[in-house]
């Protein structure tokens, strides 16, 4: 993987915890990606940054308990514009049966609950655009 | 996956998603970069080209965001690479100018690019002028190139917009940051943001005073505003400020003369990046300038002189070089 991976992440509609995300958004600079930070956004203005940006990667923060009602519409709508190739990751405080289900029939790359190294993150966002190249 | 050319007919025909692969692939330097630039080059020029810079936290994308909002009121559709920095030792960057930014996308023709500035010094990327020109070729009337957060030398704005707005606030410093030469001498407009904070009305009187002092001949005397861009104060001025430059610039064929000198400028820097390209790729060998390096440690010669040494090796080898095709 020669080229830069490029990162668009969001804190997901209104929740306003930030800490989660900024420290997720500084840990995937350090390890030399672009990441191109949103802060509160709804799906249909984080898909146009993922389709403005050319966005390898979709990264949502929800810590209030909207990542049923609006996680997987991010992944349907990124669907319904043609980018079929961007995944999405979402991290927060989930309960264990919803990350199961956005893992599964959602569509959600990867959710990651609390306390997930963040080595964890990188690799994996790294081996997604890996994967899909 | 699309092909190249259905890129480029797509972007010319505005498809967002078209426009954006094409910018990635001329941004990482993608072998069909210079097909691109070659088919979307003949495109641009169009769109007018607004420059907008200033110091860390001064608000610029802020008053880009207001700048939008205006411009689309107006009809205008509006394309903007916003660069932030990118990290010397990682290469990542964190790309911050969005969160500022609330495009309404259903109601307004907005495009938005965020580029790290990838190393380079001058407060651009390398590629920030050929992705503002593939957004001109999309269709887009007027283009905003936002700066990353600059010191008092980074003027690649001034060659590659046509009018250069430098955002300050009141924090901005003293009369004697203001008379500093760089970034001062560059502005077309200045604009004094935050200006509902104590101190706005000293700094644009430092400002003018700079101004009224200035021996250099110009027709243009740039104007001074004060908005406070986070309440939208002040931005319809700034918005009729843009024209009247770009009005004065319809003079004399002024900005035909300003497109062309800067055309010039890009052309000897890119001469100059594909020379030392080649120069450090294909015939500096590294051994050399370790075993100059020694010499220097030692001093026995000193650093402009070895390189006066190596130049002049070179240019006795340089016909036999050019012969063999570089």
């Amino acid at each position: 993987m020669d080229r830069k991976i490029k990162v668009v992440i969001a804190k997901l509609g209104l929740d306003i915890h930030w800490r989660g995300v900024y420290l997720v958004a500084q840990y995937l600079k350090e390890a030399g990606m672009d990441v191109v930070y949103l802060g509160n956004k709804f799906p249909a203005e984080i898909v146009e940054a993922a389709i403005e940006e050319d966005a390898d990667v979709v990264g949502l923060s929800s810590l209030c308990g909207n990542h049923l009602a609006l996680g997987p519409m991010v992944v349907d709508m990124l669907k319904e514009k043609g980018l079929n190739n961007v995944k999405v990751f979402l991290g927060g405080v989930i309960p264990l049966d919803h990350a199961k289900r956005l893992e599964g029939i959602y569509g959600i790359h990867r959710v990651y609950l609390p306390e997930t190294p963040m080595q964890t993150i990188v690799d994996e966002i790294s081996e997604s655009v890996r994967d899909a190249a | 996956m699309q092909s190249i050319d259905q890129l480029i007919e797509g972007s010319l025909k505005g498809e967002k998603l078209s426009t954006s692969r094409l910018i990635s692939l001329v941004e990482r330097g993608n072998k069909h970069a210079p097909y691109v630039l070659e088919k979307i080059f003949p495109h641009s020029g169009e769109a007018y080209y607004i420059g907008v810079t200033g110091p860390p936290g001064a608000g610029k994308s802020t008053a880009v965001d207001r700048l939008i909002a205006r411009l689309c009121k107006n009809n205008f559709s509006v394309g903007v690479i916003a660069v932030d920095p990118s990290s010397p030792f990682t290469g990542g960057a964190l790309l911050g100018d969005r969160v500022r930014m609330h495009v309404k996308h259903d109601k307004m023709d907005v495009f938005i690019r965020s580029m790290g500035s990838d190393r380079v010094m001058g407060g651009l990327s390398r590629t920030t002028k050929e992705a503002s020109r593939i957004l001109d070729a999309s269709g887009k009337q007027v283009i905003i190139v936002e700066t990353v957060g600059v010191g008092q030398s980074e003027l690649d704005i001034a060659e590659a917009t046509d009018t250069v707005i430098v955002i300050l606030t009141p924090e901005s410093g003293d009369s004697i940051q203001i008379m500093k030469a760089g970034l001062m001498e560059i502005a077309d407009i200045f604009v004094v943001n935050k200006a509902d904070r104590p101190g706005a009305k000293d700094i644009s009187l430092s400002i003018q005073g700079m101004l009224d002092r200035s021996l250099r001949k110009r027709d243009w005397t740039p104007p001074i505003f004060l908005t406070t861009a986070s309440l939208n104060k002040g931005i319809d001025e700034l918005y009729e400020g843009i024209w009247s430059h770009s009005r004065y610039l319809q003079q004399d064929s002024m900005l035909e003369k300003r497109r062309r000198t800067q055309f010039k400028l890009e052309l000897r820097n890119r001469i100059e990046s594909e020379f030392s390209h080649i120069l450090w790729q294909d015939i500096i060998e590294e051994k050399n300038i370790d075993n100059l390096v020694q010499e220097i440690w030692a001093r026995k010669i000193d650093p402009q002189n070895a390189a006066r040494r190596i130049m002049g090796e070179l240019i006795e080898e340089l016909p036999g070089w050019l012969q063999r095709g570089g």
